[in-house]
Formats: C-alpha cells, sequence, structure tokens
C-alpha cells in the first residue's frame, strides 16, 4: 500500500473552433493517443477567452489552463489572436504576482493540420504541471477561511458568559 | 409618534475616510439625524459594545459597516451588528471588495508584522516586541485582538442587504439611500446603490475616447502631463473607467486624474481586474512579443493598479501560495 497513485493534474484547455479545435479533431481521427488530463472547452476564437475565465478555471480546480488558437496572422476573425497574444502577455506578469507557477498557464497556436502539436502540447504540459504538483484552490480557499470558523466559535463563547470581549 | 429608525455606523479597516463623508452630507445630515436614533457611531459618539450587545435582536434598522475585515475584532463586532440588525449597509470600496487594506492579500501575515514591528525604516524596535493576544498586567489580563491571515470583504464574513460603492461613496448616493431606506422604498436586497453601467458613460470628456484606442505606450499621472480635455485612456494613462461602475459622477477625471476604480465593477464583471486586461490590454498597438512587452511595461505594477480596491473579492482572493 505505499505506493502513492500518481497525480493526475486537471487541465482545462480553451480551443479556437478554426484551427486547435480542428487540430484535436484530426488527432481524434488519426488515433493519436495523447494524455487524458484535458477537459477541452471549444470556443469560438481564442480571443473571446476572457481572463476572467482563466482566473475561474484555477479558482474552481484546474491544475493547468491550456489556450489554444490559430497562428499569428491566421485568426478567422483576423485579430482576435493578436488580442489574445497582448492580453495573455499581461495575464501572465499577473499570475507569476499572484503565486500561480510559470507553466500552469501556457498558450499555444495549433493550426488546423497540427493534430500532432495538439498531443505534444498536451503531453509536455500535464508532464510538467504533474512536476509542479496540484494547485488546488478550492482547498486553499478553504484552508484560509478556517480562522473565520475559529472566531465564529469563540464569539458564541464568549457571548454565553456574558463576558466582554474587546469594548 | 411613531419610534424613529434606529441607525449604527461602525468603522473596521478603513481609513476614516467614509466617516467624512457622513458627515459631509452636511445640512443633509442634520435632518437624517432628526429623523432618526443614532445608537453606534464610534467615530462621533460614546457607545460601547455592551450597549449594542444589550440590544434585542433586530432592534436596529440599519447599520452602515465601512472598512474591510482583518481583525478578530473587526470580525467580532460585525457578526454582532448583523444579528441586532434588519439591513446592513456596506459602506465603501473596503467593506465592499477590500479596498486599499485588501492589497495586504499580497503577503503573509508574519511578513506585515515584521515590516511593520522589526523592518520598516521609521522603527526603531530592539527588542523586536510584538503586540500579543493576551498579557497580565498587575494582575490585570488585558487582550488584544489579533490580526487575520486574510483580508475579507464585509460580505465574506456576514450577510449584507445594500451595498454603497465609493472611496468614499459620495453624499449624494448616501442621501439616495438614507432616504430610500426610510422611506420603505427599498430596491431588491443584494442592489449595488449606484447605477449599473460603466463609468465612460457619466464621463465628460467620452466623446474624446475613440472606439479603438490602439494604444502605443501607457504612461503615469506623476510623470507625464495630462491634457485637461482628452479621455485620459486614449493618452495613455490606466484609467479604470471601462472596468468601473459609474455613479461618481467621474470625480476623479474631472479632478484631470485617471480613474482608480475605487466603485468597483458593474454586476456582469465578475473580477475587475482581469475585465480590465480583457478590455483594455487587447487593444495596444504592436502584435509581436517583444513590442507587446515594451508597452507593458509601462504598467510596472498591473495587480496593484487594476485590483487597487478589490483584490479579496477577486477571483483569486489573495496570493494563492501564501500560509
Ligand atoms: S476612459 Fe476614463 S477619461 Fe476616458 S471616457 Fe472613460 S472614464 Fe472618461
Ligand atoms: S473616478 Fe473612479 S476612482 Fe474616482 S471616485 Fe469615480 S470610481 Fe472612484
Ligand atoms: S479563430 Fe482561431 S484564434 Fe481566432
Amino acid at each position: 500500500m505505499s505506493e502513492k497513485r500518481r497525480f493526475e493534474p486537471k487541465i482545462v484547455a480553451f480551443f479556437c473552433n478554426w484551427c486547435t479545435y480542428t487540430a484535436a479533431d484530426l488527432a481524434g481521427v488519426s488515433r493519436i493517443k495523447y494524455a487524458p488530463n484535458a477537459r477541452v472547452i471549444r470556443v469560438m476564437c481564442s480571443g473571446r477567452v476572457d481572463p476572467q475565465f482563466i482566473l475561474d478555471a484555477f479558482a474552481k480546480g484546474a491544475d493547468g489552463v491550456l489556450l489554444g488558437g490559430c497562428h499569428p496572422g491566421d485568426c478567422h476573425y483576423a485579430e482576435g489572436n493578436y488580442k489574445t497574444l497582448r492580453r495573455m502577455r499581461l495575464l501572465e506578469r499577473m499570475l507569476k504576482g499572484m503565486g500561480i507557477e510559470d507553466g500552469r498557464f501556457r498558450l499555444e497556436w495549433i493550426s488546423g493540420a497540427e493534430g500532432d502539436k495538439v498531443k505534444v502540447v498536451i503531453n509536455d504540459m500535464v508532464e510538467k504541471v504533474r512536476a509542479l504538483g496540484p494547485l488546488d484552490l478550492p482547498g486553499r480557499a478553504k484552508g484560509w477561511d478556517k480562522e473565520l470558523e475559529a472566531l465564529a466559535h469563540g464569539v458564541r463563547k464568549s457571548e454565553d458568559k456574558k463576558e466582554p470581549t474587546h469594548a | 409618534m411613531p419610534e424613529k429608525p434606529k441607525v449604527a455606523f461602525y468603522w473596521c479597516a478603513s481609513c476614516g475616510g467614509c466617516e467624512e463623508a457622513v458627515v459631509d452630507l452636511a445640512e443633509d445630515i442634520l435632518g437624517v439625524v432628526n429623523a432618526v436614533d443614532i445608537v453606534l457611531w464610534p467615530v462621533a459618539m460614546d457607545f460601547k459594545k455592551k450597549d449594542i450587545e444589550a440590544r434585542p435582536d433586530k432592534s436596529i434598522t440599519v447599520s452602515f459597516i465601512n472598512g474591510a475585515i482583518r481583525t478578530t475584532e473587526q470580525e467580532e463586532w460585525v457578526r454582532l451588528l448583523r444579528r441586532k440588525s434588519q439591513f446592513v449597509i456596506s459602506f465603501g470600496a473596503c467593506a465592499n471588495s477590500g479596498g486599499i487594506p485588501g492589497l495586504a492579500n499580497q503577503f503573509t501575515r508574519e511578513q506585515i508584522l515584521k515590516f511593520s514591528y522589526e523592518d520598516s525604516p521609521s522603527v526603531s524596535n530592539e527588542a523586536k516586541t510584538r503586540p500579543q493576544a493576551s498579557c497580565q498586567d498587575e494582575g490585570h489580563a488585558l487582550s488584544l485582538p489579533t490580526l487575520h491571515n486574510v483580508v475579507r470583504s464585509l460580505d465574506q464574513v456576514i450577510e449584507v442587504e445594500y451595498t454603497l460603492p465609493g472611496c468614499p461613496p459620495t453624499p449624494k448616493l448616501i442621501a439616495g439611500a438614507v432616504t430610500a431606506l426610510l422611506s420603505g422604498k427599498l430596491p431588491p436586497k443584494g442592489t449595488v446603490l449606484s447605477p449599473d453601467i460603466a463609468l465612460c458613460e457619466e464621463c465628460p470628456r467620452k466623446d474624446s475616447k475613440p472606439a479603438d484606442l490602439a494604444l502605443a505606450e501607457f504612461k503615469r499621472p506623476h510623470s507625464s502631463p495630462i491634457d485637461p480635455e482628452k479621455c485620459l485612456l486614449a493618452q495613455g494613462f490606466t484609467c479604470m473607467g471601462p472596468a468601473t461602475r459609474s455613479g461618481c459622477e467621474a470625480l476623479c477625471v474631472k479632478g484631470n486624474m485617471p480613474c482608480t476604480g475605487c466603485f468597483g465593477p458593474t454586476s456582469r464583471v465578475r473580477d475587475q481586474g482581469a475585465k480590465y486586461v480583457s478590455s483594455v490590454v487587447s487593444n495596444i498597438v504592436p502584435k509581436d512579443e517583444a513590442g507587446i512587452d515594451a508597452v507593458l511595461a509601462g504598467i510596472p505594477d498591473p495587480i496593484g493598479t487594476f485590483y487597487r480596491y478589490g483584490m479579496p473579492k477577486s477571483i483569486l482572493r489573495r496570493k494563492v501560495d501564501l500560509s
């Protein structure tokens, strides 16, 4: 019983409909095998991905977030992936500042023809996030809020005893 | 004559500016003071905690509470006021979303105490004395509140009925809220008592805000001259107007300073800082990493800039790797 079960990171993957999602489809029909850790969410364009979505994925328990779009110049909506790149350059700095390690968020350009790149990127990301370990923000937030339970209890006690607390 | 409504004011982790805002109601406050019985107002009147504890539950009509929650004492007080009050109004940015004190969520309690009691250049404390939660002095047991690890908004600790935004809320919004309460014309529970649209909508400079911002650089107000007419964002200042709720009538912009976001986001936005990145940063000019990074270097502290008043209510709440 000493062997611990290997940590399987949960990766939320936002893939744009026109390139990266098509590539993931291609990987599927070509029977390319890759790590099963990514939960893919199809969006019309990588530019649809508001940085709020990424933070939300982490806050709800993702260990990593992958964002995939068309190569620069190839976005179906012309400019969407440039908007993505600008946002994510700053978001990456902010994630680091908020204590989320490099490698938990990743932006990749994967065209509809690059089924193999889907495999390479997901496998590589899963290994790197596995090495980082669980992020577990829901669990951490629970830990942070223990201090509230303690006081709720303390307040009740002092009221029962009719003792003045902090006047 | 029916009994006058009972009103309490309380302050938690705040600067006192919200109290000042109540006083700023000037003559209006006198009308209010005549219409209500103030049962608690630590900044101005001498009531004690035991006076509130002695009141029946729900006997206070409304408690206006400002400031973030970061000590055990503040938490005790707001829990007490919650029980004694029919309505609680979260008053001002610190209560609503943590405010400036909320920026402490980038540090551990130990880092904060160590800096404040040992390392700060203005401190001389060779014995490294720190405040203790309890001690004995000449046979008396003394106690002090302790600092929480995490700064919280008021609604992360107790339920609140309404929210008055602002740093501080403006006299007009306060008067509106008080009138609504006294006349019994109450909006649905949970309402933020200011218009649910972005500040740009009521900004006198909005006509000079281009549809396509095409920002080639970011500037900072202390080091660049500011054109007093043109949209501040169009000039390259990180004006938070597009990601901030209206209601202040663009006070800062009228003073020729960019909005720093104190009214918090509109109801459709969950995370003010991330939304700002989404809407504004996507509009800078360069398309390549190096060029983008060069423009973004003009925002040296994105966290402190975009979450200036709201880190505890942001999606991540605090720096996630702190104990
Ligand atoms: S960005 Fe600022 S200056 Fe420009 S319209 Fe909006 S609030 Fe006014
Ligand atoms: S302009 Fe912005 S920072 Fe200034 S009072 Fe209005 S909402 Fe607050
Ligand atoms: S459609 Fe693929 S990134 Fe815009």
